[in-house]
């Protein structure tokens, strides 16, 4: 009885301290630091209507936008997932060979792998430097513009994530989408 | 693979030098020395908290009661929570009833400091669940098993074990939740959300809408990782970009998993008073860790085997199931850093590792000693300890010893059936459930792949992990009713029996230790436990590891 009552004793003031104390604080500072990725970085037009979140991939299937990674639970941010397919799976193979059809991808020009494999979660908001060159043509030829700006836009934008550990670059796509229709956000 | 080497060095350096302080700061916590100020000041709090019971020191069965009722407590509270969230507050989304085994499932997991989860968080919970019932168990669950270890290293000390409801609070405050609160800031720093607010829908640039889930997600993950707890605020865990958002909260959480595991084992050594000693168990851990690490990122370099015959470079490694942003070696260095540690949150997706990679989980989930969960991988080690120094004292032909303590025959009977017990769980689990409907009907790969999630799964509840081989159907009664049972006893088993090794130990006369005794100092302790560990612990495995993940390799890769 005694333990079952220090018990009910220790319940209550770690409910108190490690849940409504310790969340409260972290949020605070949250909001005080961070306000924006604290809440999960959501951008909006100027007219105020939701575009997205800046570390969430979105859909694109529009030639005229560089497209993310493919996602196994179609880019539903409310229900995230990976294919949790084996390496060895016929069915990855099968998924593989519709991405190769939608780029158009040959053995001269080969699909870089990134954009074949699925990412974890299904929302990787990156891509490659590489895999954003390997659309160019396609965007380019969409917007009726040159290449050679959209070249310079993903110059401009590829980071290393990283630092020295990462020496392959990376770029958001949905930023780059932005840029492209040069919507005003704020 | 430059940058792969340099990255898991900085890592695994970077938190073996941090552990150095935190396990001194934890021995003074969880330890304070008689008459020694600041943290006995702590001790009068605890005791007025927690009652007239914490005043006395307890002997291990005294201990172990305590402990398990107040387990029985987290229990029902927990289970109570879930089962009413749809009356509760912070429910901005309205999640509605959650399913009777389900809650089960999910109650034992976290109690048993698991976080097996057969649920996706931002479909099922709402924030005052993910709070107030998991999140707050991830807190206690830990501080038991930091607790247990306190316990045993005092015992093996040849002193009293102390008090259960003290040294869980001790562990609770003083440890867990300054660490929490800033790894917590870090995640602030790295992108991770932290609102009370529910999800927001967006219409995206193609004009299709967008349900964007969030929620307070940073003060769940820092406990998250750093209490061995593994359990996500996602159902996708850290690979999720609003769980995991950048190459530094990566870093971040990774060094997050091994901290305290790592620094349980310079705890144990400074209340024991035998530092050199606790050295040679670190190097050991870090060499068996250290090999899975190697392994697990040379055999994920392989690109995706299902790839190989179409236009796709094979320029790169197997990127199936992981994201961008950690760079090429995070995922198979946190595949295996969450399974050496019972952790079990996930950075990258097991079930689409490569046939040979997704093994070293596997193998960690088996040995689970190095570094194991908090306070309980320590303990782990240290059944292997008296296995090994009794086989090491027959074959020289000594009376076995472990820091002069005799041991005997009831001593050894007690580790080898806490170590049977988990093969016992994980074999018959996965037999049991390969040959029926239950497993069999549950699956999402074919073959070899497909055995391997049923044993991957029993590994995971038996190791008390929580991670999975996610595409296993897992949200079915059996699913939830037979691991739910396994993550209870594997969870409870190995904490009682080495409880009860102590107290038998302890009541023994103790040895002065001579020439004549084997050290436990030297690189042939060092040599022998680590044999012991492979022996005793990865070989029973090796029959099952052949159907799974090895016949897979053979028959398939090129």
């Amino acid at each position: 009885m005694e333990t079952f009552l220090s018990s009910l004793r220790i319940t209550v003031a770690t409910m108190a301290i490690c849940v409504g104390g310790y969340s409260a604080a972290v949020w605070a500072v949250g909001q005080a630091i961070t306000p924006g990725t604290a809440e999960a970085s959501i951008i909006t037009k100027a007219d105020g209507t939701v575009i997205g979140s800046r570390q969430v991939a979105q859909a694109f299937t529009q030639a005229r936008y560089f497209w993310p990674r493919p996602s196994a639970v179609d880019y539903n941010s409310a229900g995230a997932g990976g294919s949790n397919k084996s390496p060895t799976s016929t069915d990855l193979t099968d998924r593989a060979n519709e991405t190769v059809a939608a780029y158009g991808a040959t053995a001269e020009n080969p699909l870089p792998a990134e954009l074949a494999a699925a990412s974890g979660a299904g929302l990787d908001p990156h891509i490659t430097e590489r895999a954003a060159r390997y659309q160019v043509s396609r965007i380019a030829e969409a917007r009726n513009i040159p290449a050679d700006q959209l070249e310079k836009l993903i110059s401009e934008r590829a980071f290393a994530a990283g630092g020295m550990f990462t020496p392959e670059k990376i770029v958001n796509v949905l930023e780059m989408n932005l840029a492209l229709d040069n919507v005003q956000t704020r | 693979m430059t940058q792969a080497i340099l990255f898991v060095v900085f890592i695994l350096a970077g938190t073996a030098l941090l552990s150095w302080p935190l396990g001194r700061y934890m021995s003074w916590a969880m330890d304070p020395a008689r008459g020694q100020g600041g943290a006995n000041g702590f001790t009068a709090i605890f005791q007025a908290i927690g009652g007239s019971v914490t005043r006395r020191d307890q002997d291990w069965k005294r201990y172990v009661v305590s402990l398990l009722g107040f387990n029985l407590i987290l229990f029902v509270v927990c289970f109570a929570i879930l089962a009413l969230q749809q009356v509760l507050p912070l429910n901005p989304d309205a999640k509605g009833a959650i399913d009777g085994s389900l809650n089960f499932n999910t109650t034992a997991s976290f109690v048993a400091n698991t976080n097996l989860q057969h649920y996706s968080g931002e479909v099922v919970m709402s924030y005052f669940s993910q709070l107030a019932a998991l999140m707050w168990l991830q807190f206690v669950s830990a501080a038991v098993g930091l607790a247990v270890l306190t316990a045993v290293a005092r015992g093996l000390a040849g002193r009293k074990l102390g008090n259960f409801f003290v040294d869980v609070q001790r562990a609770t405050f003083l440890v867990l939740l300054p660490v929490a609160f800033v790894i917590a800031i870090l995640l602030l720093l790295t992108g991770v959300p932290m609102t009370f607010n529910g999800s927001v829908v967006a219409t995206t640039l193609e004009g299709v809408q967008q349900t964007i889930a969030r929620g307070p997600v940073a003060a769940f993950v820092a406990i998250k990782q750093v209490g061995t707890n593994g359990g996500g605020f996602f159902g996708p865990n850290s690979t999720h970009p609003l769980e995991n958002p950048s190459f530094w909260s990566n870093v971040v959480e990774t060094i997050a998993i091994i901290i305290i595991p790592m620094a349980c084992v310079w705890m144990f050594g400074r209340i024991i008073g035998r530092l050199k000693h606790a050295g040679v168990l670190f190097t050991v851990m870090l060499i068996l860790m250290g090999a899975r690490i190697s392994a697990s990122i040379g055999f994920e370099a392989v690109p995706t085997q299902a790839f190989t015959s179409l236009p796709i470079t094979q320029d790169v490694g197997n990127l199936e199931g992981k994201e961008l942003r950690f760079g090429a070696s995070a995922g198979p260095l946190w595949a295996v850093v969450t399974t050496s540690t019972s952790n079990g949150s996930v950075n990258a997706m097991h079930d689409s590792l490569n046939p040979l990679t997704g093994m070293m989980p596997m193998i960690g989930m088996w040995l689970n000693e190095d570094f194991g969960g908090v306070g309980v991988g320590m303990v782990n080690m240290f059944l292997y300890i008296v296995v090994g120094v009794f086989i090491a004292g027959m074959m020289i032909g000594r009376t076995p010893e472990y820091l002069g303590w005799r041991v005997e025959a009831k001593e050894v009977k007690f580790a080898m059936l806490a170590l049977l017990s988990h093969g016992f769980f994980i074999l018959v689990g996965t037999a049991v459930f390969a040959v029926t409907p239950w497993g069999a009907d549950t699956l999402n790969n074919v073959g070899p792949h497909g055995f391997s999630e049923i044993l991957y799964e029993f590994s995971s509840a038996a190791a008390n992990n929580g991670s999975g081989f996610e595409g296993l159907g897992d949200a079915t009664t059996p699913w939830n009713i037979a691991t739910g049972i396994v993550m209870l006893l594997a969870r409870f088993i190995p904490i009682i029996l080495p409880l009860a090794i102590v107290g038998s130990l302890s009541a023994k006369r103790r040895a002065t230790e001579s020439s004549g005794t084997l050290s436990v100092e030297d690189g042939t302790f060092a040599g022998m436990l680590t044999a012991t560990v492979i022996i005793v612990g990865a070989l029973t495995f090796f029959p099952a590891a052949t159907l799974g993940p090895i016949a897979e390799h053979v028959m398939f890769m090129k």
